[in-house]
């Protein structure tokens, strides 16, 4: 296979394994902004956690990363899901009104940023760590790719899609869909509101726990990495409309290629990359794709 | 020459129209009225004439002036006024600064400090409000707070009024005293274009008024002639028995 | 301006407070340790970038979480303008061109991003450390090829004079920003912007300008701040806890007079200077809890707490002072 052939495929594969990541990310954010109505400054940290977390299970216990998916994930999910019926109902109780409520739910989500941070430098340092899973070639018609590559995307598209069913089928998924769209509605039709705004939150920071479990297979981990996939989050969910959750998982891969795209001419650039395709979002369609 | 125009003005949300090819003229002086059921679009034009938003197309004249696209505080300056439907006071301010605030940024010439006080303690005194000067706006009834978003407006010198459902949520007093107020604005010189619901006020106190029915204008005439209507009652039945009239 | 007020009572006691505290900071260096003109100056850092960041976002409601950005980027321009091979300018100058080129940041991110919503501001705040971070880096890595930089040295006293001017300009454009005509505009646009917006202010200039004013301090505190750290790269001085520790110093010391984000930085940069070497992370995390603490429990910070108290202390309170900030 001629080598540009190779190099576009390359990139190709690699955005999409980032945009899968990037739509997991986005999918949680989306649920915990768009129905516990919760811009959650510390989205990040749980997939710094997860990683973190599958490191040292895999590192020192010698677990597979694989089964850590099934191992962390609940884990994340209950915490979220605490953190939800502790804090921010607790704040959501105390507040005057819908504003005061994202002023102060954002507040403490950035002192739950820091928490779990210096938890992370406490735990495991400042230092870079790394460990390598499935790092072997795969030949696919002539060109190679890395193993862990291909079962992270994967993966992620199988988590992204069983989400999206679980939303769309089951009597749980129907009954936040229906909170997110009008919730005194839904709480009037027999919705248990609190139950499921917690519930969203906690499956918004399993989605964080599970790409963080998955992505940690191929990247260096540090207590800091957190914020900039807090921040990618919200470009996806602009990008993808506010309140849509297949507009962030697509969100999510259209963000993914354009990443890969900018890294292959400058890694160091994507991020400004983001940063500039948020400003023209919201200065020229801050509805996003698929946004109402 | 009317005081306030709009020629063709439209505005789409998504694929919706809130407001289609609304033509529409108040004349200095009158007071005009605009109804529709809920949902017409009636705030809809309001925002669009206090350019809370952009209409498109359409073109907004105020004294033969094109002002579409202008900002909001030019419009204010200009010497057009509003009050909103839901209430939007300076909450954890007393109600003396709600009204100061109006006349110190929002005349066309400015005012000082001094002066501005001075129109202040005026108009709440118009209102009826001046014994509430130093309780924190949060802390009025919803009446009195509606009073005081008038005389906030007031404050800014405007040569037009623009009250959104004034009377919602009145009780038959405070509709009479609403009814009244409305009446001495008109006798200040201040034009008034106002939303109603309250069907019993808004045809004691208007000289013209303007129905919308999603979004499109349906009739237009004095109150006589819109509630003889046939279209207009088709419209309404059923509409008219709640809100309080 | 009414000058009744500055003779009334409630004005002449905490002016005179002030004042003694004043002339007591002003003489430091004469009788204190070169330990505590070092603390002090911490504090006075950590005080400017508090009060600046009450000074926009505690009136607006736009939460901001640029201080860093701001603070690093008069950090960068000390490591332009004062290298270690000596000063190509004088010191102050350097300061107010820290100031200057932060506020001309500010207002170029201020007049794209404050017409968006709060929410959006705070999320693009946000992001600009780690980005402006991530540039930095990339100029160092791919185009200067030059890993960090060097800062002259200053005098320890002199760094803690300009520490101290800086922040009693900070406080007293604090002060009359408040009270000036410019500040009602503002508190307004915290109070209902779409209001303000149809009283004839006009909201995106108020916002901007304000903005622009409070990163004027953050970028002048870290000009001189380069001069005490020295050695400079993009970690150093764009670190988030230079966005995180003014909220959490305002927050907890209470916005609604001007001494609370005062008080909350002294509090905190102390707790800081005597935590920092030996439980590093320890008190970082407490810092994270006591914010969720003070966000829940007091929701007007300490200043607000004590008042509360001395409110019911005080005979028959109607609560008759009209909210005087």
């Amino acid at each position: 296979m001629p080598e540009s052939i190779v190099t576009i495929l390359d990139v190709a594969i690699g955005g999409l394994l980032l945009g899968g990541i990037y739509a997991l990310i986005a999918m949680g954010m989306s649920l915990q902004y768009g129905v516990a109505r919760v811009l959650n400054f510390s989205h990040g940290e749980f997939i710094m956690l997860a990683a973190f977390g599958t490191f040292t299970l895999h590192t020192v216990v010698g677990i597979n990363p694989l089964l850590c998916l099934v191992i962390i994930g609940p884990v994340i999910f209950l915490i979220g899901v605490l953190l939800h019926r502790t804090l921010f109902h607790e704040l959501s109780v105390r507040a005057p009104n819908v504003d005061a409520y994202a002023a102060s739910s954002i507040l403490a989500s950035f002192g739950l940023l820091f928490i779990i941070q210096n938890l992370a430098l406490m735990g495991w340092g400042a230092d870079y760590r790394a460990y390598s899973y499935l790092n072997f070639g795969v030949n696919i018609g002539g060109a190679v790719f890395s193993a862990n590559k291909l079962v992270i995307l994967g993966f992620s598209v199988a988590i992204g899609v069983g989400f999206y069913m679980f939303l769309a089928r089951t009597r749980i998924g129907k009954g936040i869909r229906a909170a997110a769209q009008d919730p005194q509605t839904a709480s009037l039709m027999g919705v248990n509101i609190n139950r499921v705004l917690a519930l969203c939150f906690g499956f918004g920071a399993a989605m964080a726990g599970l790409a963080g479990v998955l992505y940690s297979m191929r990247i260096p981990l540090n207590p800091s990495m957190g914020m900039q996939y807090t921040f990618i989050a919200v470009i996806v969910i602009v990008l993808g409309g506010l309140g849509s959750i297949p507009g962030s998982f697509i969100g999510g891969f259209i963000l993914g290629i354009i990443g890969e795209i900018v890294s292959y001419f400058d890694p160091s650039l994507s991020l400004a990359a983001y940063y500039l395709i948020f400003m023209i979002l919201l200065l020229v369609r801050p509805k996003g794709i698929f946004g109402k | 020459m009317p005081i306030l125009e709009g020629e063709g003005v439209t505005k789409y949300f998504g694929g919706l129209a809130a407001v289609l090819n609304v033509d529409f003229a108040v004349e200095q002086g009158e007071v005009y009225g605009l109804i529709g059921p809920n949902g017409a679009g009636k705030t809809t034009l309001f925002n669009l004439i206090s350019a809370a938003l952009v209409p498109k197309p359409g073109i907004i004249k105020f004294k033969g002036v094109n002002i579409t696209g202008k900002k909001p505080y030019q419009i204010c300056r200009m010497g057009i006024a509003r009050t909103f439907q839901t209430v939007k006071v300076f909450g954890n301010l007393p109600v003396f600064e709600n009204a100061r605030l109006g006349a110190l940024f929002g005349t066309s010439t400015g005012m000082s400090a001094t002066d501005a006080a001075k129109e202040a303690a005026d108009l709440l005194d118009f209102v009826g409000l001046s014994a509430m000067s130093a309780t924190p706006a949060k802390d009025l009834t919803l009446a009195n707070q509606k009073r005081l978003e008038v005389a906030r407006a007031l404050a800014t010198k405007p040569e037009i009024l623009m009250l959104d459902e004034m009377m919602a949520g009145l009780n038959a007093t405070e509709i009479a005293q609403g009814t009244e107020l409305v009446n001495s604005i008109r006798d200040k010189g201040i034009t008034v274009f106002m939303i109603e619901h309250v069907m019993k006020a808004i045809m004691s106190v208007c000289d013209r008024i303007m129905v919308l029915h999603h979004g499109e204008k349906i009739a237009e005439g004095t109150p006589q002639e819109i509630a003889s209507s046939k279209k207009v009652v088709e419209v309404y039945l059923g509409e008219q028995d709640d809100a309080g009239s | 301006m009414d000058t009744a007020r500055f003779t009334s009572k409630g004005f002449l006691i905490p002016g005179i407070i002030g004042l003694v505290i004043l002339a007591g900071l002003a003489t430091l260096p004469l009788y204190g340790s070169l330990y505590n003109v070092v603390l002090v100056t911490t504090i006075l850092m950590y005080a400017i970038l508090t009060v600046s960041w009450v000074m926009f976002s505690g009136s607006s409601g736009y939460l901001s979480l640029a201080t860093a950005t701001f603070f690093g980027i008069g950090i960068y321009i000390s490591t332009l303008l004062l290298p270690n091979t000596g000063a190509l300018l004088p010191l102050l100058v350097v300061v107010l061109i820290g100031g200057l080129g932060s506020s001309i940041i500010a207002l170029g991110v201020g007049a794209l991003t404050l017409r968006l919503r709060g929410i959006y501001f705070a999320v693009f705040t946000f992001g600009l450390v780690i980005l402006v971070l991530e540039l930095f880096n990339w100029w160092e890595h791919s185009v200067s090829h030059i890993r960090g930089r060097f800062v002259m040295l200053v005098d320890n006293d002199i760094i803690y004079f300009i520490m101290l001017g800086i922040f009693v300009a900070t406080v007293l454009t604090y002060y009359f920003l408040q009270r000036s005509k410019f500040g009602l505009a503002l508190r307004s646009i915290g109070e209902n912007e779409e209001a303000a917006a149809h009283i004839g202010v006009n909201v995106t200039m108020v916002k901007v300008i304000t903005f622009g004013i409070s990163a004027f301090f953050m970028g002048a505190a870290g000009a001189i701040w380069a001069t005490k750290l020295t050695y400079i790269d993009p970690y150093v001085a764009y670190s988030v806890n230079y966005s995180f520790l003014p909220v959490l110093m305002a927050i907890f010391g209470g916005m609604g007079q001007i001494y609370g984000p005062v008080i909350g930085a002294v509090i905190f940069a102390y707790l800081q200077e005597k935590f920092q070497t030996e439980f590093p992370y320890y008190y970082m995390l407490s810092f994270g809890i006591i914010l969720i603490v003070a966000i829940l429990y007091l929701p007007n910070g300490l200043v607000g707490l004590i008042q509360k108290i001395a409110q019911r202390l005080r005979k028959g309170g109607t609560g008759e002072e009209y909210a005087d900030t």
